[in-house]
């Protein structure tokens, strides 16, 4: 080895050190944070849908924001598969390497850089007076109106990836197909679907691992009613939002309490990126 | 490789260079400016002390910046000890000011309406019980044409509309007032929810600060909601009357919060004055209080920090000051809470030694 390989590699051995550090004492302070939480409550913590911050009635669970996160994160997935994956075929298939999908994509991926708050503010503005135009909600706000705004900010993750993966299924393969007399359509769910089945799983993953950590949008949006939503269209509160309307004022128990949710976010974030890796592990 | 690395160490050599020229200037820029004060807090106060401040930078150069955070998050603020001062409308209970890290004094600096503000299309005006509004803010009512709400709003047409209640997402001081009021005209509000600063609300959505809510109420059709007068009027947002300890329906207006304020005041200036048995007064009236630390003398404050600090909250007491308030539609205080003021801004010291004579 000679010496530049040497400080190269010193200097990758510290800089992943570093990361693992920061990791680790991000872990230390949430957990020791959160440990006021869990010591008073228990794992009813985890349980409770009782979000009290009254002076002397003070008691706290954050099932209200796991539920009010699970439910729009589903929900902004579900809407973005199909456009996503349309899209993706748009530009990776069907006007692969023409100016038209080069365009798309472009535009696709900008929507990864305008900034949360003008999402919020788009959906408040826009979306919101278009939910209660349609007799949806009385007041617009809510989970579906969250989830809507998600959708859009996780269509360029979702699709992104899996552009990439579904140009690199072998053109022989596809060929063959043709050969065989297989339509546009048999081709792309027999051939082009189940190869790079495991990329466009993993941005899916991905896009949801972005929607459940999504703050200032869905605060603007969801109406911060602290209870575990009725339906679709009531209003709620997500764990990331939560954080964000409470933390300023809270100490003692309750921003033990912020911190224990903080913690809990940051489990399930992990959570649902190993699952991903396991499916992963499993389709390829 | 080489040609990599050499690129790196430029462009770090570089970037710290910039970085540290930059620092410099920034310091020097410092050292030149006066004295500023930093403050944080009541929303619902906001637009008095936004333009109290800067009247008072426009006469002595005294700069105040004033975060509208919310009291609950100016107070903890305060005890973070990142701020001058706070503003809040809800004053420290025992436990609260026990759990602060040194004494704090309490200044009266106003007081002002919560006003229930509502957004119905063709509806100016509507009169409210204590049983109707109650029964609101708890969710029993939840549409514009119930029969309780005609009963004592003859004449008003009321459209077949849901209610949908706004209320503060953050901790707040207009909720304290609000929540005070709801929990001595109604026992279903003080057993089920209480006294605070935030609250586990039965119905509605929550925004954060008087603007959020008031920016709520104004877009949303069928909404009601408590904000602080100024944002009602100043977003041209209807409010309703209140029926008051008495039996009158009365409007949040300067003169109904005055009546409300006449009562004895202790002398530390806590006291809430909601549900005021006045007969012209206005219900859900309150103080508003800037909190600061008795001993000035921590965190290395200078004593010119201070002074600047105790100098502007006395001229909060001023005609001049008070004359904003009124101009914002907040009651000013009346001259003898004026004098109990100034007598507990006289305790405040720096390092044991009164500031003002």
């Amino acid at each position: 080895m000679n010496n530049s390989d040497k400080i190269t590699k010193y200097f990758l051995f510290a800089g992943s050190f570093l990361i693992l550090i920061v990791a680790g004492g991000m872990v230390y302070s949430l957990v020791g944070g959160a440990i006021p939480a869990f010591h008073k409550f228990g794992w009813h913590f985890i349980t409770s849908t009782n979000w009290n911050p009254t002076e002397g009635r003070e008691s706290y669970g954050a099932m209200p924001f796991i539920a009010g996160t699970m439910i729009t994160s589903v929900l902004a997935l579900l809407i973005s598969i199909p456009m996503a994956f349309s899209t993706s075929l748009f530009v990776s298939e069907y006007f692969r390497k023409t100016p038209v999908a080069s365009v798309l994509s472009t535009l696709v991926d900008l929507l990864a850089g305008i900034p949360s708050i003008v999402y919020g503010l788009w959906g408040f503005y826009t979306l919101r007076p278009v939910i209660m135009h349609l007799g949806l909600s009385p007041q617009g706000f809510g989970v579906f109106t969250s989830g809507i705004i998600l959708a859009i900010m996780i269509i360029p993750y979702a699709t992104s990836l899996s552009n990439e993966i579904i140009v690199m299924v072998p053109n022989e393969l596809k060929e063959a197909a043709y050969s065989l007399g297989a339509t546009r359509m048999e081709v792309i769910f027999n051939v082009i679907v189940p190869n790079a089945r495991s990329g466009i799983v993993a941005s899916y993953i991905l896009a949801f691992g972005r929607a459940l950590g999504e703050t200032m949008a869905v605060t603007m949006l969801i109406g911060n009613a602290n209870k575990v939503p009725h339906s679709l269209f009531d209003t709620g509160n997500t764990m990331a939002s939560v954080i964000a309307n409470q933390f300023g004022e809270a100490d003692g128990l309750k921003l033990s309490s912020l911190i224990a949710i903080g913690l809990l976010l940051f489990v399930i974030t992990a959570l649902v990126n190993t699952a991903g890796k396991f499916i992963i592990k499993k389709l390829s | 490789m080489k040609k990599i690395l050499i690129l790196l160490a430029v462009v770090t050599a570089f970037t710290a260079c910039k970085s540290g020229s930059k620092k410099k200037g920034t310091d020097e820029k410092s050292a030149k400016t006066e004295i500023s004060l930093s403050a944080a807090g009541s929303t619902f106060a906001g637009p008095f002390y936004k333009t109290a401040f800067k009247k008072y930078f426009d006469l002595t150069g005294v700069q105040t910046s004033y975060g509208l955070t919310g009291s609950g998050a100016g107070i903890r603020s305060l005890k973070d000890r990142v701020v001058d001062f706070c503003g809040s409308d809800a004053f420290l209970s025992d436990t609260e000011a026990a759990q602060m890290p040194a004494p704090v004094v309490h200044v009266a600096t106003c007081s002002g309406a919560v006003d229930i503000a509502f957004n119905v299309p063709g509806i100016d005006s509507i009169k409210l019980d204590q049983e109707v509004l109650a029964d609101i803010f708890l969710g029993k009512i939840t549409n514009w044409n119930d029969a309780k709400l005609k009963a004592i709003n003859p004449g008003v047409k009321f459209p077949d509309l849901a209610i949908s209640v706004v209320h503060r997402s953050d901790g707040s001081g207009t909720t304290f007032i609000f929540s005070d009021y709801m929990s001595k005209i109604s026992k279903e509000w003080k057993d089920q929810i209480g006294v605070g600063k935030s609250l586990n609300w039965p119905v509605g959505m929550g925004a954060k600060g008087n603007p959020g809510v008031a920016g709520i109420i104004s877009s949303t059709v069928g909404s009601i909601g408590y904000i602080g007068s100024d944002y009602a009027f100043a977003q041209k947002i209807s409010f309703a009357l209140l029926k008051n300890a008495a039996g009158n329906y009365i409007a949040p207006t300067i003169a109904a919060v005055s009546a409300a304020g006449k009562g004895d005041m202790p002398a530390d200036t806590r006291i809430m004055e909601t549900n005021s048995t006045a007969p012209d007064a206005y219900p859900i009236s309150g103080f508003t209080w800037i909190i600061l630390y008795k001993e000035q003398a921590y965190n290395g404050r200078s004593l010119e920090q201070a002074q600047a600090t105790v100098k502007l909250i006395d001229w909060m007491l001023d005609p001049a000051a008070q004359g904003i308030a009124k101009e914002l539609k907040y009651a000013p205080l009346p001259d003898k809470v004026v004098q109990i003021d100034k007598a507990i801004l006289r305790t405040v010291t720096y390092n044991g030694k009164p500031i003002l004579k």
